[in-house]
């Protein structure tokens, strides 16, 4: 019988990983108004190329995880400079056909190079089985999960406040015209924006492997966790997103081991729920 | 494009299905599939092509429809006309409730609310297996004979019939809807809702007018889609098929009825005939076509191709009612 | 008389932020008031607050003696109040006829019917014709709004609100964005409007303003600093002071 603290872990590791692949669409959700179906894509292939470092060229898990993030990255913000900028002024149809379409070309493509199976990764021995804390058994694999995220979002929150970077963001979330108006190169801010969004997306993904599974359904199969992060916590809001996976992670973690039979019910409800209170999610464009 | 040409061309197009039904007798059963298939796209873009809603879960009353037309059957009600309507008021219902919650946000709220909306309803009935029979399906779904005259053989040719002379009469009262003060209302609010209020229109109430029926009629597609095929599964409130009708109203063209049509028969017969070879690559050309159209034809295949032919919307000539 | 529009203490706070603080403003019936003020003092606020835009913060909406704060927009257009916005607010993917028929049936408690064709209304057609002829938009009744040029916009923009067929108009800025010879033509139009209907407009064109007003309201940092004659407001050293600087003679 797993303690209720046991579970509550569960749910802040599961939801970290969630905010991990999430703060990037939320943030280009924010800025750049775009809806993009196509994010679990990154993160997904984060998961594949992981997989493929390891296997193919013996790369140690610790080692892939950067060149997971730095090829994502990449990849995000080649498609940005392709794709995505010719997005910007489109309808919200346009915008969901388009990442629709790529999602699908994307599971294709994975289902074809990698076939439809699960894909498995063999965690470094450091991090496999449980650790003592105050206590309390935890998963070594999650804690370095927590610990790694809130690096990172110490690490984000250092960027988005303290660096000049940081500041030209905030300003185009607030007011694209007039930041550009003031000189702030906002295309290249979205394209930086962009670009780490989908690194961090990737990252996530070759971390979630062994937490969240991976086929190629994963960008399908995850997407609506992302968009619920999203919508609860409030496109554009780095705070908001972590405050929304959070939730999210620990309300799904603990509804399905104490109300099996609600299984994902509760947080469909609870999107709704906060949506109706907040149409623009709990923290809704402040980052 | 001249009245009488329209409507002569508009009796063209219905004389394909009728023709279908003697020249295809091998395919009934897939033209049945695309007939309801039809209706359940008509139904969408009743909400998205006219008022202009995005929804991504509008296969919920589908399902509602489907489930309540499969079980009331399984329980001993097999009687199809009953049924169908029984299931579309259900479908209405639901879709009158849930339409305050969609209706009430706007942009990425109203289409994360549609997709909540429809995931829920997907859970629902995954976790409602002893009902629903869960990841299994409903089976055993065998309706009584349509007007106690005409029963539903192996060939499908009730089935046909049946679904065609639905699709028809429900094209009828959208096409009659489309054209009337309502629906000109509907396209305003699509077009700019801000000014709607301004010119004196309640723009909750057109919109959840509009959600509610569109909810019936994705009901009656669901329910028509169970009837015939005899079987129910959760695949029919999935986001693939919330997803592919929106893909299949895009293709024929959004706005214009006939496009529903056109659209769905495209991906039909697209589907049947690629998806058989390599799933996988049907999936990846159907995601660049779809990618592809997204970026470029906006219009769909009735928009780009046909720019004058627009079935629903009227022209008026200086005669027909102003000033001699 | 009772006013036929009361505006009473009129606030719009958010946070800190005072976008009208205590407005208030009476227009008799068949009054021509103009409302001017410099850039951000709070007349589109107020025009929001009137119409049922923006909830007040305080204050009240008078529409004769109905109070009508807490009514939404549309009922407000249903009770003779329409306005129409600075930045064209139209329906672009229709046509012109189109969309002033839209308002004709929504006038007319059409708006919802859905199974009468609109080709059959012949009435509803003929007042649609009426009025475009009256902007002289006739020629243009076919083409799709986003094609028209943005003077002819700005006629569809005022011409949405005369279909509604108000007694009260209060207009944002009509001849905004128009050179100065075809915005003189716009207020033709609207001068040439009976005395049933009682005009409230915002302007920064101070020619078209003392040539149409017979009242002026002047607000500055969200409250009213004056209200008078075209002569008073001229003459008013503190009119001139914060606004119209030393260049009116």
């Amino acid at each position: 019988m797993a303690s209720f603290l046991g579970i509550v872990f569960d749910g802040v590791a599961y939801g970290s990983l969630l905010f991990l692949i999430s703060v990037g669409l939320s943030v280009t959700m924010g800025l750049m108004k775009i809806v993009n179906l196509a994010h679990g894509v990154f993160a997904m292939f984060g998961g594949y190329l992981c997989v493929t470092l390891m296997a193919r060229w013996g790369v140690p898990f610790l080692a892939a995880l950067p060149l997971c993030f730095a090829a994502l990255g990449l990849a995000g913000a080649v498609s940005e400079r392709l794709l995505y900028r010719h997005l910007y002024s489109r309808s919200q149809l346009d915008q969901v056909l388009f990442t629709i379409g790529l999602t699908f070309m994307a599971v294709a493509a994975a289902t074809y190079y990698f076939g439809p199976t699960e894909q498995l990764v063999e965690l470094p021995p450091a991090l496999r089985g449980q650790v003592s804390v105050l206590g309390l058994e935890l998963g070594a694999y999650r804690l370095f999960l927590v610990a790694l995220v809130v690096l990172l979002t110490v690490a984000l929150g250092y960027l988005v406040e303290r660096t000049r970077f940081g500041a030209q963001l905030r300003a185009a979330v607030d007011n694209p015209s007039v930041s550009a108006g003031l000189g702030i190169p906002v295309e290249r801010v979205f394209c930086l924006t962009f670009a780490l969004g989908s690194g961090l997306a990737g990252l996530g993904g070759a971390l979630g492997i062994d937490v969240l599974g991976l086929d190629p359904t994963f960008a399908f199969k995850y997407l609506v966790y992302f968009l619920l992060v999203v919508a609860v916590g409030g496109a554009g809001s780095v705070s908001g997103t972590a405050l929304g996976a959070l939730v999210l992670g620990v309300f799904d973690v603990a509804g399905k081991y104490y109300l099996p039979e609600a299984g994902a019910f509760i947080i469909y409800a609870l999107m709704i729920a906060v949506l109706m209170a907040s149409p623009a999610g709990l923290r809704g464009r402040r980052l | 494009m001249n009245g009488s040409w329209r409507v002569r061309l508009e009796a063209a197009f219905w004389l394909l299905p009728c023709a279908a039904y003697f020249v295809f007798p091998d395919y009934l059963v897939l033209g049945s599939q695309v007939l309801t298939a039809a209706l359940f796209v008509v139904s969408l873009d009743l909400i998205l092509g006219y008022a202009g809603i995005v929804s991504l879960g509008h296969a919920a009353f589908f399902g509602i429809g489907a489930y309540t037309a499969g079980l009331l059957a399984v329980y001993g009600w097999g009687e199809p006309v009953t049924g169908l309507i029984l299931a579309g008021a259900l479908a209405a219902s639901v879709g009158y409730a849930t339409s305050f919650l969609v209706v009430g946000g706007e942009g990425l709220t109203r289409l994360m609310v549609t997709l909540g909306i429809g995931f829920l309803f997907h859970e629902a009935a995954n976790q409602a297996s002893s009902i629903t029979g869960g990841m299994d399906g409903l089976s055993g779904v065998s309706m009584w004979k349509l007007l106690g005259l005409w029963r539903f053989d192996l060939s499908g040719k009730t089935a046909y019939v049946y679904s065609a002379v639905v699709l028809f009469l429900v094209f009828l009262l959208a096409r009659r809807l489309v054209a009337s003060p309502f629906g000109l209302s509907l396209q305003a609010i699509r077009e700019n809702e801000r000014r709607m209020p301004a010119i004196g229109a309640p723009v909750q109430r057109r919109l959840v007018s509009i959600y509610t029926l569109s909810a019936a009629l994705a009901g009656i597609a669901g329910a028509l889609t169970s009837q015939t095929t005899e079987f129910v599964g959760l695949e029919s409130l999935s986001f693939e098929r919330s997803a592919s009708a929106l893909i299949m109203l895009v293709l024929g063209g959004t706005g214009r009825l006939y496009g529903a049509l056109v659209g769905t028969c495209m991906f039909m017969l697209l589907q049947h005939v690629f998806s058989d070879i390599n799933p996988a690559y049907w999936q990846f050309w159907l995601g660049l076509l779809v990618a592809l159209i997204a970026f470029f034809a906006p219009g769909g295949v009735l928009g780009s191709t046909t720019r004058w032919l627009d079935a629903m919307s009227f022209r008026f000539r200086r005669g027909s009612g102003g000033p001699a | 008389m009772t006013p036929i529009l009361r505006a009473e203490r009129l606030s719009k706070h958010w946070g800190e932020f005072r976008a009208n603080d205590g407005v208030s403003l009476e227009l008799a019936q068949g009054a021509r008031h103009a409302l001017i003020g410099p850039n951000g003092a709070g007349k589109t606020t107020f025009v929001n607050l009137l119409t049922g835009f923006y909830a007040p913060t305080s204050g009240h909406v008078f529409l004769g003696n109905e109070r009508v704060t807490s009514l939404p927009q549309h009922e407000r257009v249903a009770r003779g109040m329409t306005r129409t916005f600075q930045i064209n607010t139209l329906f672009t993917g229709l046509n012109v006829l189109e969309s002033v028929l839209l308002v004709i049936c929504q006038r007319r408690g059409l708006g919802g019917c859905w199974y009468r064709k609109l080709q059959a209304l012949k009435e509803e057609q003929r007042e649609a014709w009426e009025l475009l002829d009256r902007l002289r938009l006739g020629d243009e009744a076919l083409t799709i709004t986003r094609n028209l040029p943005y003077g002819k916009q700005r006629l569809l923009e005022l011409g949405l609100a005369l279909a509604t067929r108000p007694r009260i108009l209060v207009l944002d800025e009509p001849a905004s964005g128009i050179p100065a010879a075809e915005s003189r033509e716009m207020f033709e139009v609207i001068a040439a409007l009976p005395r049933s209907v009682t005009l409230l407009f915002i302007e920064h064109d101070m020619d078209l303003v003392f040539r149409f007003a017979e009242r002026i309201s002047v607000l500055v940092g969200g409250r009213v600093l004056m209200e008078g004659t075209p002569e008073e407001v001229a003459k008013d050293a503190r009119v001139r002071a914060v606004y119209l600087g030393s260049a009116v003679e």
